[in-house]
């Protein structure tokens, strides 16, 4: 059974799909005891960092989170919540992954949001099984960790951020897999399979 | 920068698929949910359908549609048509929608494109501008062109963007339909303006259209429905024609 948690941090129905595709049984849920007995549990999310640390507080979810010893991947704002600290509304974060996430600097050259399909490189472990180097993902996001020891893939923008992190049992995506054809369905299946 | 996108479009009536021929294999063209896949599968980088119903049954129908298309589509996809006000764009996010789009309610009152904005992100707001040139002013359309607004274009792209709008789909009424390719200058403009991305729609009638709304256009996405829907070109064909360009395109 996947855990899906439910913290009121926007739009689950394209993930739960494609779980659905994949075949996973999954529950939406922010009920501990349910997160706690999962096999494999995912915290989604697109919004704002400040926001989702706050609803994961009042629901008394970090210290759950941080004793699972199953896996877990956060995805998008689900991730960046699991680093130190984040920019976007100078928000103290769950400190999983050794990362202070920051705004993306806007130019004439660089749009923000970065929205669209950009390139992952420097895939390391089960996660990225099957996947190639330059294989393309779906991002929609206007902050990002930048490189660090738990960094297990990286994109460009145009500087090099971190794709995707690591940490023991700890997994994080900035990119969407649920989104990202069929790249984005092998990591789901890699996650599932770990 | 990400890869440049393309994007097909499918029009939606009472739940079919209007236009779309020439597809072998494919069990029922008038099925949006399958065509879709087939795009999908052939290298479409996201979708948009757009919802041409007339009647509040045709609506209907197009909201069960937009459940079957988010159970089956792996990649992002938008749905437009009517949509004016945030119960609209609620139903089709409860739905699965990825991004919706606003046009002509927006015009009528701007405020609507902040309600949806603040309510589900910026992320799920297309803005959606048709414009027609007259006396050397871009102004806004509404009404599928048929209507002149007192908005003018690049003030009114700016507008959209300050009140919370992800993405900007321009359609120049001038050439939409007429296959004589876009107004690459125009979209220059547009783009260096705004720091969201920009979407060309309207007027393509050849691959060297579409390489020049990205090359000299500066477009970050270009939405097609006549080169798939008509012609023999897959969207992977067209993207292996566009990265001769010297266009990075996601292949």
């Amino acid at each position: 059974m996947v855990a899906v948690i439910d913290y009121n941090m926007g739009n689950i129905r394209s993930l739960g799909n494609a779980l659905g595709r994949l075949g996973a049984e999954w529950v939406l849920t922010s009920d501990a005891e349910v997160i706690k007995k999962a096999g494999r549990v995912i915290l989604p999310g697109v919004g704002n960092a400040a926001e989702a640390m706050a609803n994961l507080r009042r629901l008394g979810l970090p210290e759950v989170i941080w004793r699972l010893r199953r896996p877990v991947l956060g995805i998008c704002v689900g991730m960046q919540v699991m680093c130190r600290h984040s920019e976007e509304g100078d928000a103290e974060c769950m400190g999983i992954f050794d990362a202070r996430v920051r705004r993306f600097e806007e130019s004439p050259e660089i749009k923000v949001p970065h929205m669209g399909w950009s390139r992952i490189s420097n895939l390391e472990g089960k996660l990225f099984a099957g996947i190639g180097s330059g294989s393309y993902v779906y991002y929609v996001h206007s902050y990002y960790a930048p490189l660090c020891p738990d960094t297990i893939a990286t994109s460009r923008h145009p500087g090099m951020f971190s794709a995707a992190l690591k940490y023991e049992n700890f997994y994080g995506t900035q990119f969407h897999p649920e989104k990202s054809g069929e790249t984005g369905e092998r990591i789901l299946h890699n996650f599932l399979k770990l | 920068m990400p890869a440049k996108r393309i994007i097909p479009c499918l029009d939606v009536k009472d739940g079919r698929t209007v236009k779309g021929i020439n597809f072998e294999g494919l069990a029922d063209v008038g099925d949006p949910v399958e065509l879709g896949a087939r795009y999908a599968a052939e290298g479409a980088d996201e979708l948009v359908y757009l919802d041409i119903s007339a009647t509040k049954e045709g609506r209907a129908t197009f909201t069960g549609l937009v459940n079957r298309i988010a159970e089956r589509i792996n990649i992002p996809f938008t749905v437009g048509g009517g949509i004016s006000s945030v119960d609209d764009a609620s139903r089709l996010l409860d739905a699965g929608a990825d991004k919706i789009t606003v046009n002509s309610a927006a015009v009528a009152d701007p405020r609507l494109i902040e309600a949806i904005a603040t309510r589900y992100g910026s992320q799920f707001v297309v803005a959606a501008i048709d414009a027609r040139q007259t006396e050397g002013v871009w102004r806004v359309t509404t009404h599928g062109g048929s209507r002149f607004s007192d908005k003018e274009l690049f003030s009114w792209a700016k507008e959209v963007e300050s009140r919370g709008a992800g993405e900007v789909m321009f359609t120049s009424m001038d050439h939409d339909g007429t296959r004589s390719g876009y107004p690459c200058a125009t979209f220059a403009r547009l783009c260096s303006s705004l720091s969201i991305p920009v979407i060309a729609s309207g007027g393509a009638g050849s691959v060297e259209d579409i390489a020049s709304v990205f090359l000299d256009g500066h477009a970050d996405a270009a939405l097609a429905a006549s080169i798939f829907h008509y012609g023999d070109m897959t969207v992977n064909a067209l993207k292996e024609r566009l990265k001769s360009f010297g266009i990075e395109v996601r292949l």
